[in-house]
């Protein structure tokens, strides 16, 4: 087999594209997440149904979007509805994944997108919630993807937008969040992550080619477990890598 | 029923919901009159310094940008927004017109965050970040679209959210578990833009109807702007298209490229080079406000405006339209 060269993008997206399960439904957001989503549909999830909050659902991804409410997010779709439609749909528990970003992520899988720093006289102010909030408390499992770095991997967000498992076993539920929702995985720049059903805190699954246990502990800025059954992601496949260049993101937006 | 939890967020508007009613019912025309005009009429009518606005729909889709460029034109201020737009939203927060904001997400989404937003937020201009997800946002327009205070939601429980909303979380009265209730949200102004609409205000969008049709029931004035404007035969051949019926409308705007430089479903893409103009001046203050001047300021109008743009580029945008089949 020849040596592929990768981008850390390209394969935080391919080792994400490969979480998506065929057949069902899914929350996609702005970005990363679009990219992952039309890998999946044209490799392991055919039949992917992709659902985009402001009414998209179904869409066949030949072109990536650019906006979740752009034409793209319902070309030869299934139904254009509206942003009520999409997240009573989550609600009463027909999404099944949904994929989601932030500034910051914690051990329970808590996401910050408001501010960083104090809500009334931030550092920095950040776009806000969006449809993130509702994703992460109405689909059945979320998959978050990250930039890993201490800055973002902290063990206290400044701004709890998202909901992961809060406090940790139990607080969901307590919360009056749907029972047995909550974050799956973390798919980050440097390694795959899932949660400890035990304690719900995130727990190492498998790290990226090339990069070292410690590496990823050393980026974290929060004790994070380690699975006795650690294993490293495959790189990209040199499919994945044609489709990602020459068809998803020929424009080089994102990778 | 039983309160557990308060946000401390302001209800930045406040409701009525029989003032609601009586301005329904002797403030909306049930009789079909002639409502079309310029940006510059329906803007100087409906839409006044301080009051409550929202635009639809998100990022740079259906925006009602030849109204959102007008009202900053006729130098309204004060205004307080509910914010799930992007481009329109982002050109008031750098004119400094936005006094208060019900955010949900203001960003550039694929070109990052909105240094408007960043501004205007960290030097206190805007006075007041009132926390809300998009689903909840939508929903507080359905409560009013319905007519009824407040709608419960199983989101934005447990997370700091609530408490930087105006929402509560109850025991729910039914079955003992908790439930976040919003607040409803009557609109003072609303800016639609639309596909088609006749004289009357009789509405048809295509694609997404992200949350046109909940914010026009909540909104006590209501302006849709249209890429066409088509005969009532034409509305009435297709009914079940028609999403906002006339009464709910004041103001009809014919504005073909609307949204530009943002997308219309079917009719024109979005202009990626214009959109980075944008995310590049609004970079500082001083090269947001050489934008508004030379795209905003330095025009007279829409028409104006469309003729600087150029035909030429126009047609390319159509070119890139989404079509059908």
């Amino acid at each position: 087999m020849t040596e592929q060269t990768y981008s850390k993008t390209e394969l935080m997206i391919c080792v994400a594209a490969r979480l998506f399960e065929d057949s069902s439904t899914c929350f996609i957001g702005t970005g990363i997440p679009m990219l992952a989503a039309m890998l999946a549909a044209k490799t392991t999830a055919s039949n992917l149904v992709p659902v985009f909050e402001f009414g998209g659902l179904g869409a066949i991804l030949e072109e990536l979007p650019r906006a979740v409410g752009e034409a793209r997010t319902f070309h030869k779709g299934i139904s254009a509805s509206g942003i009520c439609d999409t997240m009573e749909t989550a609600q009463r528990g027909f999404i099944d994944y949904g994929f989601l970003g932030g500034a910051q992520i914690d051990p329970y899988g808590n996401l910050n997108s408001v501010v960083i720093g104090e809500h009334d006289h931030p550092k920095a102010r950040l776009p806000g919630s969006g449809g993130g909030n509702d994703v992460g408390s109405l689909c059945w499992r979320t998959i978050a993807i990250m930039q890993h770095d201490k800055r973002r991997f902290v063990s206290k967000v400044d701004f709890v937008t998202t909901p992961g498992y809060l406090s940790g076993p139990g607080a969901r539920e307590a919360a009056g969040l749907p029972r047995s929702s909550g974050p799956a995985y973390v798919v980050s720049t440097l390694a795959l992550m899932d949660y400890d059903p035990g304690t719900c805190r995130m727990r190492l699954k498998a790290v990226h080619p090339g990069v070292s246990v410690d590496e990823v502990l050393e980026a974290t800025g929060f004790e994070l477990s380690v699975a006795d059954d650690i294993s490293t992601n495959p790189p990209p496949s040199a499919e994945e890598l044609r489709l990602l260049r020459e068809e998803i993101d020929p424009e080089k937006l994102y990778i | 029923m039983n309160i557990l939890e308060s946000g401390h967020g302001e209800l930045i508007q406040p409701f009525d919901l029989d003032e609601f009613r009586e301005w329904n019912r002797t403030q909306k025309s049930r009789k079909l009159t002639d409502k079309l005009m310029t940006e510059a009429e329906a803007v100087s009518r409906f839409v006044y310094d301080g009051c409550y606005i929202g635009t639809e729909l998100y990022g740079t889709v259906r925006c009602p940008m030849s109204l959102a460029r007008e009202v900053l034109r006729q130098g309204r201020k004060d205004l307080r927004v509910c914010g799930q737009g992007v481009l329109e939203l982002d050109l008031w927060l750098a004119a400094g017109i936005v006094k208060k904001l019900d955010i949900t997400y203001i960003g550039l989404e694929v070109y990052g965050t909105s240094s408007a937003l960043r501004r205007a937020v960290e030097s206190g201009q805007v006075e007041t970040c009132v926390e809300w997800s998009n689903g909840s946002i939508s929903w507080r327009m359905k409560a009013a679209a319905m007519g009824v205070p407040f709608i419960p939601t199983r989101a934005m429980l447990g997370t700091d959210m609530i408490a930087h909303s105006a929402a509560k979380v109850v025991e729910d009265p039914f079955t003992g578990q908790k439930v976040a209730l919003l607040p409803a949200l009557v609109l003072d102004v609303a800016l639609i833009h639309v596909h088609r609409a006749d004289r009357f205000g009789n509405c048809q969008i295509e694609g997404i109807t992200g949350f046109a049709a909940e914010m026009a029931r909540a909104s006590k004035r209501l302006i849709v702007s249209a890429e066409e404007i088509v005969p009532t035969e034409e509305i009435r051949s297709y009914p079940d298209r028609t999403i906002i019926p006339y009464y709910l409308v004041d103001a009809v705007v014919h504005a073909p490229f609307g949204s530009y430089p943002g997308e219309m479903a079917y009719v024109y893409g979005r202009d990626e080079e214009a959109i980075r103009e944008w995310v590049e001046m609004s970079k500082t203050a001083e090269g947001a406000k050489e934008y508004l001047d030379k795209y905003v300021y330095g025009l007279k109008d829409h028409q104006e405006y469309l003729s600087f743009i150029g035909q030429e580029r126009l047609n390319e945008m159509v070119a890139l339209r989404e079509k059908r089949g």
